[in-house]
């Protein structure tokens, strides 16, 4: 899981053809993808554009009614979301999934004991060697003063690094975060932002992130796809995909041509 | 100095000389009322396993009453009065059978998980109260235990079966908070909190439940082999939905933080219930309910939570 496995492509994930129906909602048509291993791809769209199915299915919470996923050219559609976590894709939550009861130490010690292949009826979760890893990621995203303390006491902030920081616990391969920045004070996005793209750097992981903020997708994507009612409409560079037509008028509407001064 | 590993081994010959100590000054009818808390309190420990993953068996009198039958059956049929080897074979049973019953059980959760281990244990019930061969609904006394081929009488017959519980007891407790410290043990904690987010940490919620339960379905074998060995005599009661009860009256009684709690708060309901009989004999219950109702306002995690660093800010969270 650590150490990239040999691929007969240089992409890490592909989703060939996937569909998906909730009733007459349609959330996924005929999406395709090909994400080259260690890229950082951003998700735009509107609400109920197909983001989230998206991420959901390739992380198995969600079957696709049809269709095909490959990691490492690895069929993975339909599994089972723990085998796709030990494959080596990670995924962290809009809205954080953190253990409530547990201390942000206690958290990051069961992602760390599951990251093992099989944790242990013996081995004590609070031995020495894993409070160090366990400290020493919650210093990484610089929240080692929290550590001590219950979901209940963790600012909004607090809770959105730590739920990153335990999905990365596994070193994934790819690592999907949905809306990172959702719920965080605007002056803190960025400062988040830097922090997880710190925290990755020179791993080597592929990360795909939803995002409706479009400055923080400009500023840390290399490419953007722009979903609108289940299909991609754009799959471009961050600045081609902000000039499209399409992805004007359906996924920034005026605030980008505000924004971006068009 | 808890997280030394020798804590708990420390702990365990500490209690267990404390507690055979006891056994040296109180009267026979004293040691036979701890005997029995203690072999309860161990089934009352697996119900605890499984609330720590968020979960209530309402079912465990069935393992207790398979241990206990194992006993009587094996001392009946094949002779083996061995304690320790009733032990193990009424562990075995409890093991396999659980080990078919959480396939089942690990799918389901709350209510439903409560219900069907509750359904499986009536089942049991009625089998057995059927089955006049082995004495339906009169059950079949069970001879006295010999212990690794001493065979005692009258006191000290008592006093053996009280020091083996405790010896077993005390292990057993040992080995179980080393399970509740492990990477498996906070495993269950967190399912308990989001189960979600442990599957996505990539562990297996479903295999977690089945090793809970299954260690719940041992350790409630081993009590039911001491129960009926103590009692001498088995019946199909055992497995009745009003024994599960007493079982998770305990296991609430004590909450999840401390194993010790756990066989005090069997100690606590066998001496109420032993007073109160005597004293209220048409009101006993009354007097239980109003003394669980006392602890659930007061300690909403239970008489554990007076001794747990992991003292939780009460039931609201």
């Amino acid at each position: 899981m650590t150490t990239a496995e040999s691929s007969t492509t240089d992409f890490v994930l592909q989703a060939k053809n996937l569909n998906k129906a909730f009733g007459a909602v349609i959330a996924a048509n005929e999406v395709n993808v090909a994400v080259p291993r260690g890229a950082v791809w951003s998700l735009i769209g509107s609400n109920g554009a197909g983001k989230t199915t998206f991420v959901n299915m390739v992380t198995g919470y969600l079957r696709p009614d049809s269709g095909t996923i490959l990691f490492n050219d690895k069929d993975i559609t339909g599994l089972e979301p723990r085998k796709i976590t030990r494959l080596g894709i990670s995924r962290s939550f809009q809205i954080p999934q953190l253990c409530a009861e547990l201390t942000a130490l206690e958290n990051m010690l069961v992602s760390l004991s599951s990251a093992n292949e099989q944790a242990s009826f013996f081995r004590p979760a609070h031995s020495a060697e894993s409070v160090a890893n366990a400290t020493d990621m919650l210093e990484r995203f610089r929240i080692v003063d929290y550590r001590d303390r219950t979901m209940a006491e963790l600012p909004a902030g607090v809770r959105k690094l730590l739920d990153i920081a335990m999905a990365i616990t596994g070193e994934p391969q790819v690592l999907l975060l949905d809306e990172p920045t959702s719920g965080v004070a605007a002056e803190e996005k960025y400062p988040l932002m830097d922090l997880v793209m710190e925290a990755l750097d020179g791993s080597n992981v592929t990360v795909m992130f939803v995002e409706h903020d479009m400055d923080i997708v400009a500023r840390y994507s290399q490419r953007v796809l722009a979903f609108y009612d289940g299909q991609i409409i754009a799959n471009d560079t961050p600045d081609n995909v902000m000039q499209d037509d399409s992805v004007r008028r359906y996924v920034t509407g005026g605030a980008v041509a505000t924004a971006g001064g068009v | 100095m808890t997280n030394s590993r020798f804590f708990v081994p420390v702990c365990c010959v500490l209690i267990f000389a404390v507690l055979v100590g006891i056994g040296f000054i109180i009267p026979q009818w004293a040691m036979f009322l701890a005997t029995m808390a203690l072999a309860k309190g161990l089934v009352a420990l697996g119900i605890v396993i499984l609330m720590r993953a968020g979960l209530v068996s309402f079912g465990q009198g069935l393992y207790f009453c398979i241990g206990a039958y194992v006993s009587g059956l094996m001392a009946n049929w094949t002779g083996i009065t061995d304690i320790v080897l009733l032990s193990i074979l009424g562990v075995l049973v409890s093991v396999i059978l659980a080990t078919i019953c959480a396939r089942l059980l690990s799918g389901y959760r709350g209510i439903f998980f409560a219900m069907l281990t509750l359904s499986l244990s009536m089942i049991l019930y009625g089998a057995l109260s059927k089955m006049s061969i082995i004495g339906g609904t009169d059950g079949l006394n069970v001879s006295a235990p010999t212990f690794l081929g001493y065979a005692p009488e009258g006191r000290a017959l008592g006093f053996s079966l009280y020091f083996y519980t405790c010896l077993v007891s005390v292990i057993a407790g040992g080995l179980i908070r080393v399970y509740f410290n492990s990477e498996r043990g906070l495993t269950a904690l967190a399912i308990r909190d989001n189960e979600l987010r442990v599957e996505y940490l990539g562990s297996s919620v479903k295999s977690a439940i089945s090793s809970g339960y299954i260690m719940a379905a041992a350790v409630g074998g081993l009590g039911g082999v001491i129960a009926g060995l103590a009692i001498g005599h088995v019946d199909p009661e055992y497995a009745y939905w009003t024994t599960s009860g007493e079982f998770v009256f305990v296991a609430i009684l004590s909450g999840f933080f401390s194993i010790t709690a756990v066989f005090a708060s069997s100690i606590v309901l066998e001496v109420v219930r032993s007073f109160s009989n005597l004293y209220f004999p048409n009101t006993w219950q009354l007097v239980l309910g109003v003394f669980l109702l006392i602890v659930i306002l007061l300690l909403p995690n239970g008489l554990g939570s007076l001794f747990s660093k992991r003292r939780r800010k009460g039931g609201s969270e």
